[in-house]
């Protein structure tokens, strides 16, 4: 459904984009997630037809993003990562106008929008800047639905939206699935890539994988603990400096290690190691690694 | 089509949602009139005159009369002394004094050069050169009317502003400072505004396309501009009882043509800027001042050095006064403003040519 | 409130006319602690946090930030605090060294603290090759370590972090938390509001917030296992839902 190939794009001297490629199947809700300043957004916008790649190519439905952009933009769903709405105009006037300039009404295609826009109907008179942060995004959603699209792009939808919000519009996009349409949805969060049916990895422009989150996780090399004791900010100190950590992160409460020689002797000399410097209740078991786990290994 | 309208819809609803602004808009032209009407005026009236008399005889008495009876002059008294008038200046109070030599009646009866000297404050060059205009006028007067020779009365008749009323000037003035203003602030204001919210981003990403866009957020200001430049002329001649001799389809055409300019130069802002404030900054610079300051509006254009006589050649808002000046003053008819109707509309299609060619399908 | 409390906070309230956006919250924070103040967008976090940090007066109750009052000393709280948000900390048209010398300035410090404390910060984090660049030109992620150094600069008793790592890449994120950990260690205070669940999982005690009120308050672990959940996100949806 959509096809990347290839594509570099950059600013100045910055290169937001190197050389990504990878498709994504028609139905898919496919996650591309990466930090600020990854090279998220550019993607996202060329696909969106809003700028121009300076190599390599693109295309949606079999149409190519740059000479069929108006084919495009009448048949895709765009949000951009910003609250793009009008804040001075009704919900209702909001969703009316999107209807409208996509040549379609909102009774036309209510069915579509139905699941999401009746949770904010009841609101529907109210200003848009008025609105909570969950609700904007579900006028944003339905804003792009509005006119049925083929595909919907969507840039950092949950970036600055709290967790209730967050899970509720996850929730959404997986019941679009029934509507077969095609997802593209960037984030900088590495805990929603479990909720994609594929991710691509991006950093510093360029795509370190791309999988299904499962697949991504069990590629990950080395056995991996979680450990931790009473004085988490020493122990993350000793462990550091330790000859046999090849990582040492801190995950929460937790710090997340490989061993470079994993054997039961090894790991009781560390543990030894950490007692006699003076550290009380440690707890080691192993785990299972995390997106975010993985995506820390693809960066070193 | 549908959806061309559903997008000016959306305009109108920016445009009466944010009601305070659409009220400022519309009340500006009542509190600028005021201002230039009543605070600012370039007539001289109530000037402080005072005399020193070395004759005292019934002609220097008679002219110091007649400068007073003007209506423009309000007497400080007479000096004795010729050196405290610099004195006299300094307190800053008298603008104007007028110094008689000896014996000036006989010198007048005598058809000698007569003796008078007219010493103003320059401090104000504008001012001075006006009230040493008036005063040598009054006493030209004096000198050549009917007691003296009664054979010729020349009779001086102002044409088309016979009180040389400066609300007949400032009029067309702000008529073409608000329709610059608002057309191509507002404009390039509410394009920037969507690019400031990112909304700009989801209508290009829309099938609208960005002709569609831009003419669809100027059309709301093309009708309050005119909104705008029909309440002037009409304060004009209520208020201030201009004369209604002008030939109105013409005038209200020339109104369009303008507003059409100046909103192309409003897009043609907004295409280069990205943000709000950066617009109305640029829309200062490029179009406030040189409307007051190059336009012929306030200075007048003939006083200028050369270079901004040219310069002057290619403000849009020179050609646009010329036009209502005559249209509105002395109730010409197309035939004697072709010329700068022709420049106008030239510069508009000029400007249209080059926004439209910068307008972008992308967001780059 | 004892000697090792840094903030102090009982029936806190701030009303705005008739919304009660801050209701009888009451806490404690001990010196030295990373306590996370969580909750949903218009729980009353900022509100709450503006009060801590002296620029909003409370309607009601009680509360002390490093000994001192929130209604009468606010001006001294300034001083002795440090603040940071994601949002903005660093002038991006200065240099990296202008922008160390501004909030070195603006708290008094004097030149050679200045030069002496931004050598050791240049070390700590490795920016010394950086110091002539401009904000705008340095990645991210260093951006969000100097701002946070910046903000210590002074040597705050504590520092306020408004949602201060969303959006970086999970290697700069954990160096961050180091340098968070490094400071609590040495005894300042970090007080981190945030809606992302997975910054609570790193402080040592965090409290959720919902309408105005501290709905639950403890050590993660404590709370994981009081609402049978695994991460500290279906904490945050449990407490939203209820």
């Amino acid at each position: 459904m959509i096809t990347i190939t290839n594509i570099s794009k950059s600013y100045g001297k910055v290169q937001a984009l190197k050389n990504v490629g990878f498709e994504v199947s028609r139905g898919e809700l496919f996650g591309l997630i990466g930090p600020d300043g990854a090279g998220k957004t550019s993607l996202m916008r060329i696909l969106a037809t809003l700028i121009l790649p300076d190599s390599g190519s693109a295309s949606i439905a079999g149409r190519d993003v740059v000479k069929d952009y108006r084919y495009i933009r009448n048949n895709i769903g765009y949000m951009p990562g910003r609250f793009s709405l009008y804040q001075d105009l009704s919900m209702e006037e909001n969703l009316q106008f999107f209807a409208t300039i996509f040549g379609t009404t909102i009774k036309e295609n209510y069915e579509l929008i139905k699941p999401i826009y009746s949770q904010i109907e009841p609101f529907k008179k109210r200003k848009a800047g008025a609105l909570s942060g969950g609700m904007k995004q579900k006028l944003a959603l339905s804003c792009a639905l509005i006119h049925r699209p083929e595909a919907l792009i969507l840039d950092e939808p949950t970036t600055g939206v709290d967790a209730v919000s967050r899970t509720e519009f996850w929730e959404m996009l997986k019941e679009l699935k029934r509507y077969d349409i095609t997802i593209i949805v960037s984030t900088p969060y590495m805990d929603e890539a479990g909720l994609c049916d594929r991710v691509a990895l991006i950093q510093s422009g360029n795509i370190l994988q791309v999988d299904t989150p499962q697949n991504i996780v069990n590629s990950y090399k080395g056995k991996l603990y979680a450990i931790k004791a009473q004085d988490i900010y020493q122990l993350n100190n000793l462990l550091r400096q330790h000859t046999n950590i090849e990582s040492c992160f801190t995950f929460g409460e937790f710090l997340h290690i490989v061993f470079k020689n994993d054997s039961s002797e090894q790991q009781a000399i560390v543990l030894d190691y950490l007692e006699n410097q003076g550290m009380k209740n440690i707890v080691v078991q192993p785990i299972n690694p995390n997106i975010e786990d993985c995506f820390i290994q693809l960066l070193q | 089509m549908k959806r061309f309208f559903g997008f000016i819809q959306k305009e109108f609803r920016h445009l009466f949602r944010d009601y305070r602004s659409l009220l400022i808009l519309l009340g500006m032209p009542f509190v600028q009139i005021l201002i230039f009407g009543f605070a600012i005026t370039t007539e001289v009236r109530n000037i402080h005159v005072a005399f020193v008399d070395n004759s005292r005889d019934v002609e220097s008495i008679r002219i110091t009369n007649k400068i007073l009876s003007s209506g423009y002059f309000i007497s400080s008294g007479t000096i004795n002394d010729v050196n405290s008038i610099e004195a006299i200046f300094r307190q800053g109070k008298v603008k104007l004094v007028v110094v008689f030599g000896n014996d000036f009646a006989k010198q007048l009866q005598a058809g000698d050069a007569i003796d008078i000297q007219l010493i103003a404050d320059a401090s104000d060059a504008n001012t001075a050169n006006l009230i040493v205009n008036y005063t040598q006028s009054i006493v030209q007067d004096y000198i050549n009317a009917p007691q003296q020779s009664p054979q010729l009365v020349p009779e001086v008749k102002m044409l088309y502003n016979p009180n040389l009323k400066s609300v007949y000037m400032f009029v067309p003035g702000i008529i073409c400072l608000l329709l610059m203003l608002i057309s191509a602030i507002m404009t390039s204001i509410s394009i920037t505004r969507e690019k400031e919210m990112g909304t700009m981003e989801v209508l290009l990403a829309s099938p609208l396309k960005s002709s569609q866009i831009i003419i669809g957020k100027v059309i709301p200001y093309v009708l309050v501009s005119f909104t705008i430049g029909v309440i002037i002329l009409a304060i004009g001649y209520t208020v201030f009882g201009m004369p209604f001799n002008s030939n109105v389809v013409l005038l209200l055409f020339e109104f369009v043509l303008f507003i059409t300019l100046a909103l192309a130069l409003g897009i043609l802002i907004s295409t280069v800027t990205n943000s709000q404030q950066v617009a109305l900054m640029v829309s200062m610079f490029a179009l406030l001042l040189p409307v007051i300051l190059l336009s012929g509006f306030i200075f007048p254009i003939e006083n200028m050095p050369a270079f901004l006589q040219y310069l002057s050649l290619i403000m849009p808002p020179r050609w646009f006064i010329i036009i209502i000046k005559n249209i509105m003053l002395k109730g010409v008819s197309l035939e004697y403003v072709w010329k700068e109707t022709l420049i106008l509309a030239g510069m508009a299609v000029f400007l249209l040519t080059v926004s439209t060619k910068k307008l972008k399908t992308r967001l780059e | 409130m004892t000697a090792g409390t840094s903030i102090y906070a009982k029936n806190l309230t701030k009303k705005f006319g008739n919304f009660t956006a801050v209701n009888t919250i009451s806490f404690e924070v001990k010196k030295g602690e990373i306590f996370g103040f969580l909750g949903a967008n218009g729980a009353g976090k900022t509100t709450a946090m503006r009060m801590l940090t002296g620029l909003l007066k409370p309607t009601s109750g009680e509360a002390t930030v490093c000994g001192y009052n929130v209604f009468t000393h606010g001006e001294q709280i300034k001083k002795h605090i440090g603040y940071m948000s994601q949002r903005f900390s660093l002038y991006e048209d200065l240099t990296v060294a202008e922008n160390i010398e501004f909030y070195g300035g603006i708290y008094g410090l004097r030149r050679n603290d200045i030069k002496q404390r931004s050598h050791e910060l240049y070390d700590r984090i490795d920016l010394g090759h950086a110091r002539n660049s401009l904000i705008s030109a340095i990645p991210l992620g260093w951006r969000q370590k100097l701002a946070f150094m910046v903000s210590i600069l002074h040597q705050p008793e504590i520092v306020f972090l408004d949602e201060p790592t969303g959006g970086v890449d999970p290697i700069t994120r954990r160096q961050f938390w180091d340098l968070i950990y490094e400071t609590a260690n040495k005894g300042i205070t970090v007080f981190v509001t945030t809606h992302y669940m997975d910054e609570a999982e790193y402080c040592g005690r965090v409290s959720i917030m919902t309408n105005g009120i501290i709905a639950a308050m403890g050590h993660p672990q404590e709370l994981k296992q009081q609402y049978g959940v695994a991460t500290m996100n279906e904490v945050f949806i449990k407490i939203a839902r209820q």
